[in-house]
């Protein structure tokens, strides 16, 4: 069987105004795969991640998106998101009046489309919290409401964790935070990884202290809504010593 | 807890809905005259001075202008409606004792159940007369009356000779008027110095009758440092003719007692609700109005507080709800008339479908209401752009030594926090009436546990479209 989980095909993606922002953009990661994107602010990297989750505000003008096989190019979101795909924001929403333990306990039947039984999910949510060594109040806090950005961070990866994903796309995942917060996160995607070895992530990073403890199987650079270049680890060092300047001509 | 949650959601939607095709035992004519006011007032045998006051307040009515202001009572003919309708069964104390279909209409709106379970007592009201009544013996023993009006009318009629209509005079507006010559059912209560009511009185209004109107009347007494939970529900199967509600509910609250007062009110949306309702409140006592209006045609509602006495406290949360064709004018009036006096207005509102709120307030601050404090905050969330929402606060502060702060918010559904939702895996509606639902959630924590899952479900409803 094929072990490809997203499969990106010469995609052209556009802003309501017409402005091009992905422009023939090819990608494929593989079941268990980690692969990393880099390039500079503009490039497209974040508009990528919202184009596969199906962000309204993005037009896919050519090109398809395939999810092990099935072209999902025009699907809402939730339907992706019940594939699979999970989308860890840059800036989460804050949404008031909602804990996070009935947000979650919605996402869970959602995704997995069916109801959730309560003990199992209580026990669950206590122990990722654990996990993330976030006190057990979160879980009656309202949905990002009020969060540093630190918290709102480790909310995303809660989140992923709770929901079992099968490719998690990490926007920035690491921006912002304190050292202590950067491992904690990184804890959490370790163990992500280690639920299941089957998972995949997709990360956009600028950060070396994030990437530099994960099995990343390729490292890609994005520069004006392309990818130029697919590399191994190593290019991590190579673009924190010398930045995207080689690739800028690509 | 959660099994509770399910048994209720489980209901089935139109439950509001059924109409009970014939349970008329008498009524008037339609329309409004001399000769119908006495005709109720012969009926009901009132003392005398409670067919002057009607008679009295018929006139007054005939001679007060609508208002000229807030959403267009057109569609009201009077000639049309049917002011007293009183069903074919008298009043009892055993659900068993009911014809058939008024037992299962109040059985289907959980009223017998949640009165086994939570509450003190309850009151069922069926278009113009209370057909239900009963009480807790504890609460018996204590002191506390609670009863129908007609029957406080008859046993204690030295109290509510004393109190009835005196904080609503007909000479208010034109609805009171109306209200004051053909009101007819609603709920007495007495709660006697220091006794503390734990679990809530409930009464529940249902108008079945196509082209009727319900004029119930409510007056709560709480004697000094007593406390009581008095929670009102109302709905009415949806007919094609205008129906008409111009309740009155007028509180009492003496030196210390605390009365919380919370309403959840469906009505059809063929219905004129134009209800009044005030609470005068003596030194260190407190109200607090919890208000969620979903149905009706058209909603005037404005729950006001006289806070007289030094130190006393109003708390209002309120949340209304309108879709297509519904325009619900909502909000909230308080009276700062002594010193040290405080308050807190909070209010939300939804509009959909070019539905229509307006939050419409007033805020007085007497001279004399010096160091008196007061907070308003309203929110509008419009789920679409054709849909409306208006606020229109006034505050009139007469001293410098008040402490005024007023926030309001306007927006739209937020797209980005619909499309965070989704991300997760839920619908959008499903998103939708998440966020509606955390938008109302200071109201809905207000509530006890059922009613809070009722209003839940309500907003639910009116989501998917399918209430009206």
């Amino acid at each position: 069987m094929d072990q490809t989980l997203l499969n990106i095909n010469n995609l052209y993606a556009t802003l309501e105004s017409g402005k091009e922002i992905i422009c023939g953009l090819d990608l494929k990661v593989g079941q268990g795969e980690i692969h990393v994107i880099m390039g500079p602010n503009g490039a497209g990297k974040s508009t990528l991640a919202n184009v596969i989750m199906g962000h309204p505000d993005y037009f896919v003008k050519d090109g398809n998106i395939y999810w092990q096989g099935e072209d999902i190019t025009d699907l809402a979101s939730n339907e992706r998101a019940k594939k699979g795909i999970f989308l860890s924001f840059q800036t989460p929403e804050e949404i008031d009046g909602i804990t996070m333990r009935d947000f979650l306990k919605s996402a869970k039947a959602a995704t997995c489309g069916k109801p959730v039984p309560m003990l199992a999910f209580r026990k669950e949510l206590e122990e990722t919290l654990n996990l993330l060594q976030m006190d057990k109040a979160y879980a009656d806090r309202y949905v990002n409401f009020g969060f540093s950005g630190g918290e709102k961070k480790k909310s995303e990866i809660l989140q992923l964790l709770m929901l079992d994903a099968k490719l998690a796309i990490l926007d920035e995942t690491d921006s912002g935070l304190d050292v202590d917060a950067v491992k904690t996160v990184k804890e959490g995607i370790i163990h992500y990884r280690n639920q299941d070895e089957t998972h995949s992530l997709l990360i956009i990073s600028h950060s070396t202290k994030l990437l530099k403890d994960l099995p990343v199987d390729y490292v890609h650079v994005l520069v004006n809504g392309k990818i130029v270049f697919t590399g191994g680890k190593e290019l991590i060092q190579k673009i924190d010593r010398e930045g995207f300047a080689d690739f800028l001509s690509m | 807890m959660e099994k509770k949650k399910t048994k209720i959601e489980e209901f089935e939607r139109n439950i509001y809905d059924i109409y009970d095709s014939d349970n008329i035992g008498y009524q008037v004519k339609q329309g409004l005259t001399e000769d119908i006011v006495a005709e109720i007032s012969k009926n009901k045998k009132d003392p005398a001075w409670m067919r002057d006051l009607r008679m009295k307040s018929l006139k007054i009515y005939n001679e007060t202008e609508l208002p000229n202001w807030g959403p267009s009572l057109h569609e009201l003919n009077m000639d049309n409606i049917v002011t007293y309708v009183r069903p074919g069964t008298s009043m009892t104390d055993d659900w068993k004792e009911l014809p058939d279909d008024i037992r299962t209409t109040f059985e289907r709106l959980g009223i017998p159940e949640a009165e086994w379970k939570s509450l003190s007592g309850v009151g069922a009201q069926y278009d113009s007369e209370v057909v239900y009544h009963s009480m807790r013996e504890q609460l018996l023993e204590q002191g506390v009356i609670y009863t129908d009006m007609e029957t406080a009318l008859r046993e204690y009629e030295d109290i509510v000779k004393e109190y009835f209509m005196k904080l609503l005079p007909a000479t208010e507006h034109k609805f009171m008027a109306l209200h004051g010559a053909v009101w007819s059912g609603g709920s007495f209560v007495y709660v006697p110095e220091g006794v503390k009511v734990s679990m809530p009185l409930q009464s529940y209004f249902r108008l079945n009758a196509p082209g009727a109107g319900q004029f119930e009347h409510t007056l709560i007494i709480c004697e000094k440092n007593s406390s009581l939970h008095f929670i009102e529900g109302c709905s009415a199967p949806r007919h094609n003719t205008i129906n008409l509600h111009a309740g009155g509910v007028e509180l009492y609250i003496k030196e210390g007692a605390t009365l919380r007062y919370s309403t959840i009110e469906n009505w059809s949306k063929n219905m004129l609700n134009l209800n009044t309702k005030r609470a005068l409140v003596e030194k260190d006592g407190k109200i607090e109005w919890v208000s969620g209006t979903f149905g009706s045609h058209i909603t005037m509602l404005y729950p006001m507080s006289i806070l007289k006495g030094e130190n006393a406290k109003s708390e209002y949360t309120g949340v209304s709800f309108a879709s297509s064709n519904q325009y619900l004018d909502t909000g909230s009036k308080v009276v700062h008339a002594a010193p040290n006096t405080s308050s807190t207005v909070s209010s939300k509102s939804i509009s959909k479908n070019g539905g229509n709120t307006t939050y419409r307030s007033s805020v007085t601050i007497m001279p004399q209401a010096k160091n008196s404090k007061c907070s308003v905050i309203c929110e509008s969330l419009m789920m679409d752009d054709i849909s409306r929402s208006d606020t229109i606060p006034v505050m009139d502060v007469r001293n410098d030594k008040a402490d005024i702060g007023h926030e309001a918010k306007i927006g739209r559904i937020s797209e980005k926090s619909i499309y965070y939702l989704m991300t997760r895996g839920l619908s959008e509606e499903e998103a939708k009436a998440l966020i509606v639902r955390g938008f109302v959630e200071p109201v809905t924590k207000e509530l006890p546990l059922e009613y809070a899952v009722e209003m839940n479900r309500l907003i639910g409803l009116e989501l998917e479209g399918s209430i009206g």
